[in-house]
């Protein structure tokens, strides 16, 4: 059973093909015999000018995320004071803060992440340590793949009529939680289950080579030589849940309140919802400009500082595993 | 002793086995509320009526439910943003894979997940503060809230899953093919574009099923970008309302359990199986042209 898994190791670690291509370059330059020299001078400079293309389109993902977050900030800056992070509401959502959306939304993704962390874990476990190859575990993929798929907002139309309507709980933090944390599952167990692949397979044959159990080998070698992964998988899940805004507009959200969820039973507000409601709904679109640009600007910090945390964390976990 | 650690063993995989049926669970679920509570609808229109019906007026009296413009919207957003996300996308993943040293990799991979984690509303809003008044100014049209505007939009969140899908299929190409490519004389170029790319086209074809599917079932973009009209477009630059916008703007004034509502749920399904049949063949193409060497999904 265990020697059909082999190491898989990180995808980019595959043979350096530039180092390939320098040595056959090199070689070709060589024996510069070629007659056919200028033909291969021009196949050099097409390949130049694509190369360039390709380089010049990568970038323009890194423009798009430079102008749109730049532009945030640069509006959004001055409406960032201590006054606005903490302070509810005020005068029909034109003046004061936004401190309900924020503890809204931390509220919102931490109930999803308890939703989703233990069922994404051991699912994660279930399909690298246990499951064979067969028609059972492609069903299950086909769940974990299709329920990615899943458009947000048909997860706030499941959400309205399971958690709210069927189940009685209402518009309320825990309906929004759940829908969240059903939505954030196949995030968890992706990177779960590419935290558990990392630990190479010798780390089992020893523990259970020693005579531990598989439980055993599982929980007291395997996941704590995978959890920093796992962790990394947690805070992605945290940060989408945090961004979303369709699934929580049926489930948990409501345009205004003044005061914070005192129980999982209460209606809140949230900071993508709020942008929305200020940018789209509200009689004073204009005036409130500053204020949405503020909670934007509050959600891409939020969000993608989680994000950012997560992409250094893993990146040095990657150069430790090597 | 041996017998009652067997035993022990097959209850934990018995144990994981029921914990990893939770999404199975989940979208068996989402696919039986969702029938639930749209099909009453179909007691009032006919499905071809509701499929193929032109005109959508739910608050109307008597009402209409006719949702083919909100899914001619779908489409035409999902498209045209396909033609901007899919050359960006591969290309991108194309370069990241083959090209990039090590040091750019490691900073524009990160930037295309950062793309990935913006939140949609935030990239509504920007569309709708930003490129809207722009597009109206540049190009003298009536609103820059339209579908061109949208499609854009959507191309930025879909270029994220194209690409790291794509790019995952293209470094899973055996190192050997492309080395028998760079023998033969073939330059980097060459050995791109005639060997590598079709060994990996069914992750790619995989990867820009995916990215469309996402695109088709956004919704915070198309509901405060796309301009929101209910009727069938004639050109990319009028407004439209695909079915996530009209399903996320109405719900909350349908009345519980009435006809608007049902019809509401009924479009949630028509979305839903919409996404679901580009899953499907996602998955179909990842099986079944399963690239050789280390499969891509």
């Amino acid at each position: 059973m265990l020697t059909t898994r082999t190491d898989v190791m990180d995808d980019h670690s595959v043979a350096p093909l530039s180092t390939v291509i320098e040595k056959i370059e090199k070689t070709k330059s060589n024996n510069n015999s070629q007659p056919a020299s200028s033909c291969i001078g021009r196949r050099k400079l097409i390949q130049k000018i694509v190369f360039s293309i390709l380089r010049a389109v990568a970038w323009v993902n890194g423009i798009a995320l430079l102008i749109i977050v730049s532009f945030m900030v640069a509006n959004g800056w001055r409406a960032i004071t201590w006054t606005f992070l903490t302070q509810p509401p005020r005068d029909s959502m034109t003046k004061g803060g936004i401190l309900p959306c924020i503890v809204g939304t931390l509220g919102l993704s931490l109930g999803a992440l308890l939703v989703a962390f233990p069922i994404g874990v051991g699912s994660a476990i279930y399909l690298n340590e246990y499951a064979r190859q067969g028609r059972l575990l492609r069903i299950i993929r086909l769940g974990i793949n299709n329920l990615a798929g899943v458009p947000s907002v048909v997860f706030g139309l499941f959400g309205l009529a399971f958690f709210v309507t069927y189940l009685k709980v209402g518009i309320s933090l825990l309906a929004g939680a759940l829908t969240l944390g059903a939505m954030t599952l196949p995030v968890i167990i992706g990177a779960s289950e590419e935290a558990l692949k990392a630990v190479p397979a010798t780390y089992r044959e020893a523990s259970l080579g020693l005579g531990a159990t598989k439980l055993q080998t599982i929980f007291r070698v395997v996941l704590p030589t995978a959890l920093p992964g796992i962790l990394t998988g947690g805070i992605l899940g945290i940060s989408r849940a945090a961004g979303e805004t369709a699934p929580i507009m049926f489930t948990a959200a409501i345009f205004f309140t003044t005061k914070l969820p005192s129980s999982i039973f209460d209606e809140i507000m949230a900071l993508p919802y709020h942008i929305y409601v200020l940018a789209t709904a509200g009689t004073e679109i204009e005036k409130t400009r500053p204020l949405q640009y503020g909670t934007a600007l509050v959600l891409i910090a939020l969000v993608l500082g989680l994000n950012l945390a997560a992409v250094v964390w893993r990146s040095r976990l990657r150069k430790r595993m090597q | 002793m041996a017998n009652i650690r067997q035993m022990k063993n097959r209850g934990m995989h018995v144990f994981f086995f029921s914990i990893a049926t939770a999404s199975i669970t989940i979208l068996l679920m989402i696919s039986i509320f969702l029938f639930m509570e749209g099909l009453p609808i179909f007691k009032f229109v006919s499905v071809i009526n509701f499929i193929f019906g032109k005109s959508w007026y739910p608050t109307a009296d008597p009402p209409d439910f006719g949702i083919f413009p909100l899914i001619i919207g779908s489409l035409a957003v999902t498209v045209l943003s396909a033609a901007v996300s899919i050359p960006l996308g591969v290309m991108t993943a194309a370069y990241l894979a083959e090209i990039a040293s090590a040091k750019v990799r490691e900073i524009i991979k990160p930037i295309v997940e950062l793309l990935a984690a913006l939140p949609s509303v935030v990239i509504g809003f920007f569309g709708m503060v930003v490129v809207a008044p722009f597009l109206q100014n540049v190009l003298d049209i009536a609103t820059g809230l339209n579908i061109f505007n949208a499609s854009i939009m959507l191309a930025f969140m879909s270029v994220p899953t194209i690409c790291s899908i794509s790019e995952d299929a293209i470094y899973s190409v055996p190192t050997s093919l492309k080395e028998a490519s760079l023998a033969l004389g073939a330059t980097h170029l060459e050995t791109m574009a005639r060997v590598i790319l079709p060994a990996s086209i069914s992750g790619i074809s995989t990867a820009i099923i995916l990215g469309m599917s996402r695109a088709i079932g956004e919704t915070m973009v198309v509901l405060m970008v796309a301009g929101g009209a209910a009727m069938v477009p004639s050109s990319i630059f009028d407004p439209a309302r695909p079915m996530p916008a009209s399903i996320a703007a109405e719900m909350a004034e349908a009345p519980f359990r009435g006809k608007h509502y049902y019809a509401l749920f009924a479009t949630g399904i028509v979305l839903f199986v919409f996404t679901f049949i580009f899953n499907i063949i996602a998955e179909q193409i990842a099986h079944k042209y399963r690239q050789v060497g280390e499969a891509s999904l």
